[in-house]
């Protein structure tokens, strides 16, 4: 197989040409040359890889020419044709995180080759990537140099191979946001006591999953006139038309259906049943207008406590759908409600 | 409470005229099996198989998974409320026939039980593929309605259970584990100086085919309680669920649940293991919110320095892990979660349905979204005729080879929210 092409980035600090006074170096192509940090790398690759060229630029001159500075080392990582680009690592220093960070996204995105870089975790460059690209994580100064090859190398090879790749603690990149399974040493239960006996004894102790920031729905302001509002069902216990024409899934459902209930006086068990995976169906198959009370709003409708039952109603099914699922089958829908007038909607769950 | 639990280690099954263990081996009759299992008339047939780790079979649709165990001393015999009549059990002396399960089978719901493999990739999510596997398949009589089918199964599998596990009543055992606890002011004199930790285990209570019991009680009727640690051990907790099966305890789980087993190894040493709270995750508010504060309450009384909570299923009960998580820890309570994660098949979702700052502490068990690819198995034993339509399936589950595309939520245990397997996502 043939070897890796690969082209490294890195400043003008771990070129050798100068600290902060030549920060402001153009950026430049060097065909060939494997400078600094890229002799580890080349090490690290023995030979499965090789690096092709080295792209010097000053922090500085990045920083301040942004637009022009990508768009001049994208041309260059092109007219090497590499297999893999990595740039850095950047340690903590700021400016050269965050040029590490575009001109690694930019390469991954823009030009389609696998990229890597690396980067202390407070480095501004990782809040701003993190959750677009795989930072390894480094310490904080050039020092722990031969430490961030050691995790860089193996993963960049994973890359360029198009290998899947393991989660964060495996890998040793920055969490993307992304959850990644893999097999741990202990068994749940002793990670859990030994978690406990470090918190217990106020030492430090690392969770395996960050509470996110959730998100809260404010309720809407009550509905003044109930009597000529438009009401619409939708439903995430999963009453379908009979045979589930459009097979939306009984667990991590993928889609929703859309279904005409004008002139339905009330479902039956002969034309509606559940999709739902997560209950026992009996009593909802029995009589779906238990899950969706189309029943209830016949009889509103007729004694005129609600304006009209709207002729549609949307349906999917709960159990273990993604949260982003089903957000986006709500965006969806939400629009065909608006635009058919709808004042007000009743969720049922199961 | 003082529990000798000795170990028999069978090395394999093998069907027989007369039942007995020799040697390690166990030896059934289908026929003497059919007839404890068929008892029931609710029960058209019993097919019984052997399922060895390792042979190229899968195991679809499992209901639960039973160890069978014989209590040879003290007060109370296996599975009470069920098989024995109610009285406390969790001392003296249980044999436990270690390396085997009785795995109950059926197409109860059809698509809310779970596949075991005993070879491949889907091996290594569930830990039943590593023990040799007496799979009872169940029909009902026809008509029966899905939650009398899953009474039916669920029973009799533990009667088939108790009966393999009295062939060992009279045997050596290989090994033998003393687990020990004392009462509050015992504990006091005993371990005055160390933390003092509880284990609030949260019952899967939803219902419609999500229940489990104690003593014969449905979870859902009762209020948080204590127990102590060693009635697990004796059967004093069993399942009725026939849901999603990565995250829903079978049997054989609360038999060997591997918090009470951690726990108690650091009895004495780090920690004063004081009891076992049993908790619910009922679907009603007011539920919740009564059972949380009960459970919140008990741990103050108790004078706990700290508590693992365990959470059983997803999506409607990660609000009560989260409340007792968030009402224990407001009592100055240290707290450690475990659960699973529900993070899409993309892994890019918020992976429970609630969150507090309160639970800082959390061990997942996995996305139990993620898709993996089962080959093709060489034999099934039940049916692969639902496999389509098992939660954590989709359309393109069976593909044209043979080979299942699935979530590993279809794999029983995979994402064990007790911390049984070493699965974990970050």
């Amino acid at each position: 197989m043939a070897k890796i092409k690969v082209v490294h980035y890195i400043n003008q600090f771990f070129a050798q040409i100068g600290g902060e006074e030549k920060a402001d170096y153009p950026a430049e192509l060097r065909v060939g040359e494997i400078i600094g940090p890229g002799s580890a790398f080349a090490a690290a690759f023995g030979d499965e890889a090789e690096i092709v060229a080295t792209i010097v630029c000053g922090d500085s001159y990045f920083n301040e020419n942004i637009d022009k500075a990508k768009a001049d080392i994208l041309e260059m990582v092109k007219s090497q044709k590499p297999d893999l680009f990595i740039a850095g690592p950047a340690f903590n220093a700021g400016r050269y995180g965050v040029a590490c960070g575009t001109i690694t996204d930019a390469v991954l995105n823009e030009l389609g080759i696998p990229a890597l870089t690396g980067m202390y975790e407070e480095n501004p460059g990782v809040d701003m990537f993190a959750s677009k690209l795989y930072i390894v994580s480094t310490k904080n100064s050039a020092a722990g140099m031969r430490a961030a090859v050691k995790k860089m190398a193996p993963l960049a090879l994973k890359l360029a191979r198009h290998e899947k790749i393991g989660a964060s603690v495996v890998e040793g990149y920055i969490p993307t946001g992304v959850r990644v399974n893999f097999f741990e040493k202990e068994r749940g239960a002793k990670r859990a006591v030994d978690m406990l006996l470090k918190k217990l004894a106020d030492k430090p102790f690392v969770t395996e999953y960050p509470m996110p920031n959730f998100d809260r729905v404010a309720p809407n302001p009550a509905v003044k006139d109930m009597a000529h509002a438009r009401v619409a069902l939708v439903t995430s216990g999963g009453i379908v038309p009979k045979g589930n024409p459009d097979h939306i899934e009984s667990s991590s459902a993928s889609h929703y259906g859309e279904y005409n209930i004008a002139g339905v006086e009330a479902l039956s068990s002969a034309t509606y049943e559940t999709a739902h995976g997560g209950y026992d169906p009996v009593y909802a198959n029995d009589d779906p207008n238990r899950v969706l009370p189309v029943d209830a709003l016949r009889q509103l409708e007729k004694e005129g406590v609600i304006g009209k039952l709207h002729e549609k109603y949307y349906s999917t099914v709960g159990n273990g759908t993604a949260v982003a699922s089903a957000k986006a089958f709500a965006a969806e829908f939400s629009q065909k409600l608006l635009e058919d007038h709808v004042d007000a909607v009743i969720l049922t769950s199961t | 409470m003082k529990l000798e639990l000795g170990k028999i280690y069978i090395k394999d099954i093998k069907f027989d005229d007369s039942q007995r263990i020799e040697d390690g081996v166990l030896y059934v009759s289908k026929e003497e099996l059919t007839k404890i299992a068929l008892s029931d008339d609710h029960l058209a047939s019993a097919e019984f198989d052997i399922a060895k780790p390792g042979e190229s079979v899968r195991i679809t649709p499992v209901k639960d998974v039973i160890e069978p165990r014989v209590k040879v001393e003290g007060s109370g015999g296996v599975f009470p409320g069920w098989i024995a009549k109610v009285d406390t059990v969790g001392s003296g002396k249980t044999y436990a026939l270690k390396g085997m399960a009785v795995v109950t089978a059926g197409p109860i719901v059809g698509f809310q039980e779970g596949v075991i493999d005993m070879t491949g990739p889907g091996a290594d999510y569930t830990p039943f593929s590593k023990t040799i596997n007496l799979v009872m398949v169940c029909k009902p009589v026809e008509g029966l309605k899905q939650h009398a089918y899953e009474k039916a199964v669920r029973l009799a599998g533990f009667r088939v259970a108790a009966a393999i596990g009295e062939l060992a009543r009279s045997l050596e055992p290989d090994e033998t584990v003393v687990y020990e606890t004392c009462t509050i002011k015992e504990g006091l004199q005993k371990y005055p100086d160390l933390p003092r930790v509880a284990y609030v285990h949260m019952l899967q209570s939803q219902g419609l085919l999500h229940d489990t019991y104690v003593y014969g009680v449905d979870a859902k009727q009762i209020l948080p309680t204590i127990v102590s640690p060693t009635e697990t051990f004796d059967g004093a907790i069993v399942s009725g669920n026939c849901v999603s099966a990565c995250d829903k305890n079978p049997t054989y789980v609360h038999q060997n649940n591997p918090v009470v087993e951690e726990l108690f190894k650091q009895h004495g040493k780090t920690i004063n293991f004081v009891c076992h709270i049993l908790t619910n995750e009922n679907v009603f508010l007011a539920d919740k919110e009564r059972s949380s504060f009960f459970t919140a309450k008990i741990c103050k009384m108790l004078d706990l320095d700290g508590v693992i909570i365990s959470e059983e299923g997803f999506g409607n009960p990660d609000t009560d892990l989260i409340m007792n998580c968030k009402k224990i820890t407001a009592e100055g309570i240290k707290t450690v979660i475990i659960t699973d994660e529900y993070a899409g098949r993309d892994g890019k979702s918020q992976s429970l349905a609630d969150a507090h700052a309160s639970a800082d502490a959390v061990v997942t068990a996995g996305n139990a979204n993620e898709v993996v690819i089962l080959p093709k198995l060489d034999k099934v034993i039940g049916t692969l005729d639902y496999i389509n339509k098992i939660a954590g399936a989709s359309e393109e589950t069976l593909r044209e080879d043979g080979s299942l595309e699935v979530e590993i939520q279809v794999i029983t245990g995979a994402t064990s929210e007790v911390g049984f397997g070493c699965l974990s996502a970050r």
